[in-house]
Protein backbone atom coordinates (compact mmCIF):
# COMPACT_ATOMS: atom_id res chain seq x y z
CA UNK A 1 0.00 0.00 0.00
CA UNK A 2 3.35 2.25 0.89
CA UNK A 3 6.14 2.10 -0.84
CA UNK A 4 8.19 1.55 2.40
CA UNK A 5 11.64 2.51 0.79
CA UNK A 6 10.52 5.86 -0.54
CA UNK A 7 8.63 6.42 2.43
CA UNK A 8 11.62 5.55 4.68
CA UNK A 9 13.61 7.94 2.19
CA UNK A 10 11.45 10.72 2.72
CA UNK A 11 11.75 10.04 6.77
CA UNK A 12 15.74 10.11 6.52
CA UNK A 13 15.62 13.19 4.84
CA UNK A 14 14.89 14.80 8.39
CA UNK A 15 18.48 13.51 9.60
CA UNK A 16 20.03 15.15 6.47
CA UNK A 17 22.30 18.40 6.58
CA UNK A 18 19.42 20.34 4.68
CA UNK A 19 17.05 18.69 7.38
CA UNK A 20 14.11 21.42 8.61
CA UNK A 21 13.74 19.60 12.00
CA UNK A 22 16.04 22.15 13.85
CA UNK A 23 14.14 24.97 12.43
CA UNK A 24 10.87 23.50 12.87
CA UNK A 25 12.11 22.12 16.70
CA UNK A 26 13.04 25.94 17.66
CA UNK A 27 9.71 27.34 16.62
CA UNK A 28 7.48 24.81 17.82
CA UNK A 29 9.53 24.75 21.30
CA UNK A 30 8.40 28.33 21.34
CA UNK A 31 5.02 27.52 20.01
CA UNK A 32 4.77 25.16 23.05
CA UNK A 33 6.05 27.61 26.00
CA UNK A 34 3.29 30.63 24.66
CA UNK A 35 0.43 28.07 24.89
CA UNK A 36 1.52 27.21 28.59
CA UNK A 37 1.95 31.05 29.64
CA UNK A 38 -1.70 31.35 27.91
CA UNK A 39 -3.36 28.80 29.57
CA UNK A 40 -3.69 26.00 27.60
CA UNK A 41 -3.05 22.94 29.27
CA UNK A 42 -0.94 19.68 27.72
CA UNK A 43 -3.18 17.70 26.13
CA UNK A 44 -4.58 21.05 24.11
CA UNK A 45 -1.26 22.32 23.34
CA UNK A 46 -0.36 19.12 21.76
CA UNK A 47 -3.76 18.98 19.82
CA UNK A 48 -3.18 22.11 18.37
CA UNK A 49 0.29 21.15 16.80
CA UNK A 50 -1.10 18.19 15.62
CA UNK A 51 -4.59 19.42 14.29
CA UNK A 52 -3.27 22.36 12.90
CA UNK A 53 0.26 22.32 12.40
CA UNK A 54 0.63 25.60 11.00
CA UNK A 55 2.59 28.35 13.14
CA UNK A 56 1.39 31.51 11.84
CA UNK A 57 -2.05 30.24 11.91
CA UNK A 58 -1.87 29.03 15.28
CA UNK A 59 -0.34 32.28 16.45
CA UNK A 60 -3.21 34.08 15.43
CA UNK A 61 -5.51 31.52 17.57
CA UNK A 62 -3.51 32.26 20.83
CA UNK A 63 -3.57 35.81 19.94
CA UNK A 64 -6.72 36.13 19.26
CA UNK A 65 -7.56 33.95 22.84
CA UNK A 66 -5.62 36.48 24.50
CA UNK A 67 -7.92 39.32 23.83
CA UNK A 68 -10.91 37.28 23.58
CA UNK A 69 -11.75 37.80 19.82
CA UNK A 70 -14.95 35.87 19.18
CA UNK A 71 -14.82 32.45 17.13
CA UNK A 72 -16.17 33.73 13.93
CA UNK A 73 -13.53 36.19 14.15
CA UNK A 74 -10.79 33.48 15.02
CA UNK A 75 -12.20 31.34 11.60
CA UNK A 76 -11.94 34.37 9.41
CA UNK A 77 -8.04 35.82 11.17
CA UNK A 78 -7.05 31.99 10.77
CA UNK A 79 -8.08 30.59 7.12
CA UNK A 80 -6.87 34.43 5.62
CA UNK A 81 -3.49 34.15 7.49
CA UNK A 82 -3.27 30.35 6.38
CA UNK A 83 -4.76 30.95 2.83
CA UNK A 84 -0.93 30.07 1.59
CA UNK A 85 -1.47 26.78 2.15
CA UNK A 86 -4.10 26.49 -0.45
CA UNK A 87 -1.75 27.71 -3.83
CA UNK A 88 1.33 25.81 -2.17
CA UNK A 89 -0.53 22.58 -2.28
CA UNK A 90 -1.77 23.57 -5.50
CA UNK A 91 1.65 24.10 -6.78
CA UNK A 92 2.55 20.47 -5.22
CA UNK A 93 0.16 17.25 -5.55
CA UNK A 94 0.28 17.38 -9.28
CA UNK A 95 4.41 16.36 -9.19
CA UNK A 96 3.41 13.74 -6.51
CA UNK A 97 0.58 12.59 -8.95
CA UNK A 98 0.34 9.10 -10.51
CA UNK A 99 -2.37 7.09 -11.66
CA UNK A 100 -1.45 4.05 -9.56
CA UNK A 101 -1.81 5.87 -6.24
CA UNK A 102 -5.22 5.77 -4.32
CA UNK A 103 -6.81 9.29 -4.33
CA UNK A 104 -7.20 9.23 -0.72
CA UNK A 105 -3.60 8.81 0.21
CA UNK A 106 -2.89 12.82 -1.33
CA UNK A 107 -6.20 14.14 0.67
CA UNK A 108 -5.06 12.46 3.88
CA UNK A 109 -1.18 13.71 3.58
CA UNK A 110 -2.72 17.29 2.43
CA UNK A 111 -2.65 18.09 6.29
CA UNK A 112 1.51 18.01 6.12
CA UNK A 113 1.51 20.71 4.10
CA UNK A 114 3.80 23.43 5.86
CA UNK A 115 6.35 25.72 4.71
CA UNK A 116 8.99 23.47 6.17
CA UNK A 117 7.76 20.25 4.94
CA UNK A 118 6.88 22.07 1.16
CA UNK A 119 10.35 23.58 0.44
CA UNK A 120 11.96 20.35 1.20
CA UNK A 121 9.90 17.84 -1.18
CA UNK A 122 9.83 20.34 -3.76
CA UNK A 123 13.86 20.43 -3.48
CA UNK A 124 13.96 16.91 -3.59
CA UNK A 125 11.12 15.14 -5.52
CA UNK A 126 13.08 15.07 -8.50
CA UNK A 127 15.48 12.64 -7.27
CA UNK A 128 12.46 9.79 -6.48
CA UNK A 129 10.76 7.75 -9.33
CA UNK A 130 7.53 9.48 -10.20
CA UNK A 131 5.22 6.11 -8.68
CA UNK A 132 6.40 6.30 -5.68
CA UNK A 133 6.53 10.07 -4.46
CA UNK A 134 3.40 10.03 -2.80
CA UNK A 135 4.99 8.03 -0.52
CA UNK A 136 8.58 9.65 -0.13
CA UNK A 137 6.01 12.89 0.20
CA UNK A 138 4.31 10.77 3.20
CA UNK A 139 7.60 10.21 4.85
CA UNK A 140 8.52 14.14 4.86
CA UNK A 141 5.19 15.34 6.25
CA UNK A 142 4.85 12.35 8.66
CA UNK A 143 8.17 12.69 10.10
CA UNK A 144 7.90 17.00 10.08
CA UNK A 145 4.83 16.63 11.92
CA UNK A 146 5.87 14.49 14.61
CA UNK A 147 8.94 16.43 14.96
CA UNK A 148 6.95 19.21 15.42
CA UNK A 149 4.30 17.84 18.18
CA UNK A 150 7.24 16.51 20.23
CA UNK A 151 8.69 20.09 20.32
CA UNK A 152 5.87 21.27 21.52
CA UNK A 153 6.13 19.07 24.06
CA UNK A 154 9.38 19.80 24.85
CA UNK A 155 8.51 23.48 24.80
CA UNK A 156 5.63 23.34 27.28
CA UNK A 157 7.56 21.15 29.60
CA UNK A 158 10.59 23.42 29.57
CA UNK A 159 8.77 26.80 29.30
CA UNK A 160 9.94 27.67 32.97
CA UNK A 161 13.60 27.60 31.71
CA UNK A 162 13.34 29.97 28.88
CA UNK A 163 13.60 33.59 29.36
CA UNK A 164 12.51 36.04 27.08
CA UNK A 165 15.68 36.07 25.02
CA UNK A 166 16.11 32.35 24.56
CA UNK A 167 12.25 32.91 23.30
CA UNK A 168 13.31 35.54 20.80
CA UNK A 169 16.37 33.55 19.75
CA UNK A 170 13.80 30.43 18.91
CA UNK A 171 11.39 32.75 16.98
CA UNK A 172 14.38 33.95 14.79
CA UNK A 173 15.57 30.26 13.74
CA UNK A 174 12.36 29.57 11.21
CA UNK A 175 12.37 32.42 8.94
CA UNK A 176 16.38 32.70 8.70
CA UNK A 177 16.04 28.54 8.12
CA UNK A 178 13.70 29.79 5.25
CA UNK A 179 15.39 32.23 3.62
CA UNK A 180 18.15 29.96 3.51
CA UNK A 181 16.23 27.06 1.95
CA UNK A 182 14.70 30.30 0.04
CA UNK A 183 17.99 31.54 -1.40
CA UNK A 184 18.90 27.77 -2.57
CA UNK A 185 15.64 27.47 -4.41
CA UNK A 186 16.38 30.27 -6.63
CA UNK A 187 17.51 28.00 -8.84
CA UNK A 188 16.05 29.80 -12.44
CA UNK A 189 15.60 33.67 -13.48
CA UNK A 190 11.35 33.32 -12.87
CA UNK A 191 11.75 31.31 -9.62
CA UNK A 192 14.38 34.41 -8.20
CA UNK A 193 11.99 36.84 -9.31
CA UNK A 194 9.21 35.54 -7.63
CA UNK A 195 11.05 35.35 -4.53
CA UNK A 196 12.59 38.66 -4.66
CA UNK A 197 9.49 40.30 -5.15
CA UNK A 198 7.70 38.71 -2.37
CA UNK A 199 10.21 40.14 -0.27
CA UNK A 200 9.80 43.37 -1.33
CA UNK A 201 5.86 43.48 -1.76
CA UNK A 202 5.20 41.88 1.66
CA UNK A 203 6.26 44.09 3.94
CA UNK A 204 5.76 47.23 1.85
CA UNK A 205 1.54 46.24 1.23
CA UNK A 206 2.29 45.32 4.83
CA UNK A 207 1.67 48.85 5.91
CA UNK A 208 -1.05 49.32 4.05
CA UNK A 209 -3.40 46.04 4.71
CA UNK A 210 -1.37 43.77 7.19
CA UNK A 211 -4.20 41.17 6.57
CA UNK A 212 -4.22 40.93 2.77
CA UNK A 213 -0.43 41.70 2.69
CA UNK A 214 0.83 38.25 2.12
CA UNK A 215 -1.44 37.02 -0.55
CA UNK A 216 -1.59 40.23 -2.57
CA UNK A 217 1.80 40.49 -2.48
CA UNK A 218 2.31 36.64 -3.55
CA UNK A 219 -0.13 37.28 -6.19
CA UNK A 220 1.60 40.27 -7.68
CA UNK A 221 4.72 38.79 -7.58
CA UNK A 222 4.00 35.35 -8.94
CA UNK A 223 2.08 36.91 -11.50
CA UNK A 224 5.27 38.80 -12.42
CA UNK A 225 7.17 35.85 -12.50
CA UNK A 226 4.84 33.94 -14.58
CA UNK A 227 4.48 36.36 -17.13
CA UNK A 228 8.36 37.12 -17.57
CA UNK A 229 10.10 35.23 -20.87
CA UNK A 230 11.88 32.48 -19.74
CA UNK A 231 14.86 31.20 -21.00
CA UNK A 232 13.62 28.87 -24.07
CA UNK A 233 11.12 32.35 -24.82
CA UNK A 234 8.33 30.56 -23.27
CA UNK A 235 6.08 31.19 -20.53
CA UNK B 1 -18.39 29.01 28.74
CA UNK B 2 -16.02 26.89 30.58
CA UNK B 3 -12.56 28.46 29.72
CA UNK B 4 -11.35 24.81 28.60
CA UNK B 5 -14.36 23.88 26.49
CA UNK B 6 -13.73 27.58 24.71
CA UNK B 7 -10.03 26.06 23.88
CA UNK B 8 -10.82 23.06 22.43
CA UNK B 9 -13.70 24.87 20.65
CA UNK B 10 -10.96 27.26 19.08
CA UNK B 11 -8.52 24.66 18.41
CA UNK B 12 -10.97 22.55 16.32
CA UNK B 13 -12.27 25.96 14.66
CA UNK B 14 -8.22 27.37 13.71
CA UNK B 15 -8.05 23.07 12.49
CA UNK B 16 -11.20 23.22 10.36
CA UNK B 17 -9.90 26.69 8.79
CA UNK B 18 -6.71 25.46 7.93
CA UNK B 19 -7.46 22.37 6.24
CA UNK B 20 -10.04 24.13 4.00
CA UNK B 21 -7.23 25.51 1.85
CA UNK B 22 -5.25 22.12 1.91
CA UNK B 23 -8.60 20.28 1.22
CA UNK B 24 -8.97 22.53 -1.83
CA UNK B 25 -5.87 22.25 -3.01
CA UNK B 26 -5.68 18.73 -3.70
CA UNK B 27 -9.29 19.17 -4.92
CA UNK B 28 -7.95 22.05 -7.28
CA UNK B 29 -5.21 20.35 -8.22
CA UNK B 30 -7.30 17.03 -9.44
CA UNK B 31 -7.36 18.65 -12.78
CA UNK B 32 -3.97 19.84 -13.20
CA UNK B 33 -0.86 18.44 -14.84
CA UNK B 34 2.37 19.40 -14.02
CA UNK B 35 3.88 20.65 -17.23
CA UNK B 36 0.41 23.13 -17.53
CA UNK B 37 0.40 26.81 -17.41
CA UNK B 38 -1.81 27.44 -14.69
CA UNK B 39 1.09 24.99 -12.66
CA UNK B 40 3.45 27.06 -13.52
CA UNK B 41 1.49 30.24 -12.36
CA UNK B 42 0.48 28.37 -9.02
CA UNK B 43 4.04 27.14 -8.73
CA UNK B 44 5.44 31.17 -8.98
CA UNK B 45 2.76 32.53 -6.48
CA UNK B 46 3.26 29.87 -4.19
CA UNK B 47 7.05 31.00 -3.90
CA UNK B 48 6.51 34.33 -3.16
CA UNK B 49 3.64 33.98 -1.14
CA UNK B 50 6.33 32.27 0.95
CA UNK B 51 8.90 34.96 0.69
CA UNK B 52 6.71 37.41 1.41
CA UNK B 53 6.01 35.65 4.09
CA UNK B 54 8.90 35.19 5.45
CA UNK B 55 9.69 39.35 4.66
CA UNK B 56 7.31 39.84 7.09
CA UNK B 57 8.18 37.50 9.60
CA UNK B 58 11.38 39.28 10.01
CA UNK B 59 10.14 42.97 9.00
CA UNK B 60 7.15 42.42 11.34
CA UNK B 61 7.25 39.74 13.26
CA UNK B 62 4.02 38.38 15.39
CA UNK B 63 6.34 36.28 17.85
CA UNK B 64 8.50 36.69 20.49
CA UNK B 65 10.35 38.79 17.83
CA UNK B 66 8.35 41.63 18.43
CA UNK B 67 10.89 42.32 21.48
CA UNK B 68 14.10 42.62 19.15
CA UNK B 69 14.98 45.71 17.40
CA UNK B 70 14.79 45.56 13.79
CA UNK B 71 18.38 46.36 13.16
CA UNK B 72 19.74 43.96 15.04
CA UNK B 73 17.43 41.34 12.93
CA UNK B 74 18.48 42.43 10.02
CA UNK B 75 22.18 41.98 10.70
CA UNK B 76 21.94 38.79 12.23
CA UNK B 77 20.02 37.87 9.16
CA UNK B 78 22.31 38.94 6.55
CA UNK B 79 25.59 37.10 8.72
CA UNK B 80 23.09 33.80 8.62
CA UNK B 81 22.99 34.02 4.80
CA UNK B 82 26.60 34.87 4.52
CA UNK B 83 27.63 32.14 6.36
CA UNK B 84 25.04 29.55 4.66
CA UNK B 85 26.28 30.93 1.25
CA UNK B 86 30.33 30.71 2.19
CA UNK B 87 29.44 27.31 4.12
CA UNK B 88 28.50 25.32 0.43
CA UNK B 89 24.82 26.07 1.69
CA UNK B 90 24.86 24.24 5.12
CA UNK B 91 21.75 25.01 6.49
CA UNK B 92 22.61 23.83 10.22
CA UNK B 93 25.10 26.46 10.52
CA UNK B 94 23.53 29.43 9.96
CA UNK B 95 20.17 28.41 11.93
CA UNK B 96 22.07 27.63 15.01
CA UNK B 97 24.47 30.79 14.37
CA UNK B 98 20.47 32.53 14.37
CA UNK B 99 19.63 31.73 18.08
CA UNK B 100 22.79 31.91 19.75
CA UNK B 101 23.25 35.54 17.98
CA UNK B 102 19.99 36.84 18.58
CA UNK B 103 19.54 35.55 22.01
CA UNK B 104 22.41 36.96 23.14
CA UNK B 105 22.17 40.15 21.29
CA UNK B 106 18.31 41.29 22.02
Amino acid sequence: MIHSKSYLQGLKSLISIRSPALALACSFIALGALFKQAGFNLQQSLASSFFTYALPGQLVMTESFLIGASIINIFLSVWLVNFRLYPMTVALVPVLKHKSQPRWKYYLSCHFIAVSSWLIVKDEYKKIDKKFRIDFWMGIGSGTLAAAVFSTYLGYTVSDYLNQSMMIGLAMVNPVYFLCMMIGAMADVKTRIAIISGIILGPLFYLVSPEWSILLAGGIGGTLAFLIKGKNGTI
Amino acid sequence: MELSENIILIIIVTSVATFISRFLGVLTAEKINEKSTIFSWFNYVAYSILAALIARMIIFPASALQDSSLIIRLIVVSICIAVFIYSKKNLVLPTILSFILLTFLA
